[in-house]
């Protein structure tokens, strides 16, 4: 389709801006959709935790409150966006946008079906892996550029805490990798067909955990919400941001957790594949749900044991938050690393063949 | 002009002005930010140049991790610009001499008659599902095996002599360290205890003696 598109702009335009324009039209299909979850994913996080807690959660706008995210949407544009004094102004409108733009990069490289991906590319897992460890800098910068100590504890907080999950997150990646034998998400997800029992959730049972805990302390979200710390610093490193530009952090942690539900359902969990593949009667009976049903089933799910956490658990303590990183996580990834590599030398079970 | 070449004018151009700003500009946060645009920049002309893996393993390492620390630092530093500016003047005549000894030098070995398509030769063009990462791989891991092994364990060496060198245990007592297997395994019944015992009953209270008489 959108090469249709670019063959037909370039009849009346240079080449190079015939791409450009086809460029723009596929990241607006894709990111659209996101931020439109996105905006529903706040309604349904203060609708489920408010059931969890026995409460009705939002119900004034529309039918069941299913207006208010375009209620907080305008509240949030039509805010003053204030300046703290002597803030450094760019960097301090920078630092949303900093925050935002790699996390709406990384989609680039997410097939959501079958072939259905904007840019195919080899190195998949890497690209994915180096695109969100530059998130850190929008907390960074917020936190430098409001001048203010608690936003500044905050970004040293999520700069220390980020680094030290990203490794084992890369690790957990590495597993994936060696299995798949490729870092192709699109062949990742086609190594894993046959039914449940081929998925790569069994073989890496731990680097799931692995992958989803750090996810949690990638999107800083409870247990691992630190840097917000309402009870210690006030907000953290937002303390200092109002209107659109508070607004475009919160778009930014959404839109990661939105996307590290569909690593890991992709990495661990047959992305687009049926899990009822090769069973006889199920088979048929789901065969009318198409590869993206699956996939944001599967997305939904973990979307939902993300709000089920922030629902139960109280925050970690940043000491043994630290040492959960460095002295649980990454020791178990590393053993992983080679008793994966033990599995294939022995071509283990139905995924290595 | 076709659209590769769009891409890597435009990335060159952000490369050379965030290196420009880099060394010009004075607050150093604001000089290591603009050093992570010059790292990404040139990253991107990587990827364009088909080696995608050295690109993504840039900003991977250099970006997320390295920059992340520098700042880290930097922006803790409370460094008063007047202190470094002392003394401009008196070595100036000196770092202009180092600086162009140093532009000829580069000039000599990077100068354009050692490139150009007809010294290099044509860059090899390789098939859409040529994988960058599995050609660095297999070189890595076969050619250069040895090689490779001894850096990892002159890494591991740094590793190891950092944490020996800033690791400070303090004699207990002095201050207070947490087992945290100990906090871990604590039960219930560590801490709270059940007894069983009657009930008290408040009696009514007596009347005074006094009161009787």
């Amino acid at each position: 389709m959108f090469d249709a598109i670019q063959a037909f702009l370039s009849t009346f335009l240079f080449d190079w801006l015939a791409i450009l324009i086809t460029l723009v039209i596929q990241t607006v299909v894709v990111v659209l959709p996101i931020m439109l979850v996105v905006a529903w994913l706040t309604y349904a996080e203060r609708k489920v935790i408010g059931f969890m807690q026995v409460r009705m959660g939002p119900n004034r706008v529309g039918p069941f409150g299913l207006l208010q995210p375009i209620a907080d949407a305008l509240k949030l544009m039509t805010k003053e966006v204030i300046f703290p004094d002597q803030a450094n102004k760019y960097l301090f409108i920078i630092a949303p946008i900093l925050a935002l733009a790699p996390a709406v990069a990384a989609w680039a490289v997410i097939p959501f079906a079958d072939g259905m991906v904007v840019a195919d590319v080899n190195a998949g897992l890497l690209y994915i892996l180096a695109v969100t460890s530059i998130i850190v800098y929008g907390t960074i910068v917020a936190g430098w550029a409001s001048n203010s100590k608690y936003a500044f504890l905050g970004a040293l907080r999520g700069s220390a805490q980020k680094i030290s999950y990203e490794i084992a997150m890369g690790f957990a990646l590495v597993t994936v990798l060696m299995i798949a034998g490729s870092m192709n998400l699109t062949d990742i997800v086609n190594g894993q067909q046959g039914g449940m029992l081929n998925w790569y959730l069994l073989p890496l049972l731990p680097m799931f955990f692995v992958y989803f805990i750090s996810g949690l302390a990638e999107t800083n979200r409870t247990p691992f919400d630190v840097i917000e710390g309402e009870a210690e610093i006030v907000a953290g490193f937002h303390v200092d941001y109002s209107g659109m530009t508070f607004g475009v952090f919160m778009l930014a942690e959404y839109a990661m957790m939105i996307l590290i539900s569909f690593m890991t359902a992709i990495m661990f969990l047959g992305g687009w594949l049926s899990p009822f593949e090769g069973i006889p009667f199920l088979e048929s009976i789901f065969s009318w749900v198409p590869q993206l049903g699956w996939l944001a089933f599967k997305v939904s799910l973990l979307l939902f044991i993300f709000l089920w956490l922030r629902a139960t658990f109280p925050r970690y303590r940043y000491d043994q938050l630290m040492r959960l990183g460095w002295k649980v996580l990454i020791p178990l990834t590393i053993l992983w690393v080679f008793v994966v590599g033990a599995m294939k030398y022995f071509s283990f079970g139905p995924w290595f063949n | 002009m076709t659209f590769e070449l769009f891409i890597f004018y435009f990335l060159a151009g952000v490369a050379c002005t965030s290196g420009v700003m880099m060394i010009t500009i004075k607050d150093p946060v604001k000089a290591a930010l603009w050093l992570v645009l010059a790292f990404i920049a040139t990253a991107g002309v990587w990827i364009t140049a088909q080696a995608e893996f050295l690109g993504l393993v840039l900003i991977l390492v250099y970006v997320g991790a390295v920059m992340v620390l520098f700042l880290f630092v930097v922006m803790m530093l409370d460094i008063n610009l007047s202190i470094l500016k002392e003394g401009f003047t008196q070595y100036l005549p000196i770092g202009t001499m180092v600086v162009l000894s140093i532009a000829a030098m580069m000039y000599m070995v990077l100068g354009p008659e050692n490139f150009g398509l007809d010294v290099t030769g044509a860059p090899v063009v390789h098939p859409e599902d040529y994988s960058n990462t599995q050609a660095i791989g297999l070189e890595l891991y076969t050619v250069h095996v040895y090689a490779f092994i001894l850096a990892a364990v002159l890494l591991l060496l740094g590793i190891v002599a950092a944490i020996a060198l800033s690791l400070r245990r303090r004699p207990t007592g002095e201050v207070l360290y947490q087992d945290i297997d100990k906090q871990v395994k604590t039960q219930a019944s560590d801490r709270f205890k059940m007894i069983k015992m009657k009930s008290e009953i408040e009696e009514p209270i007596k009347p005074k003696e006094e009161e009787e008489k």
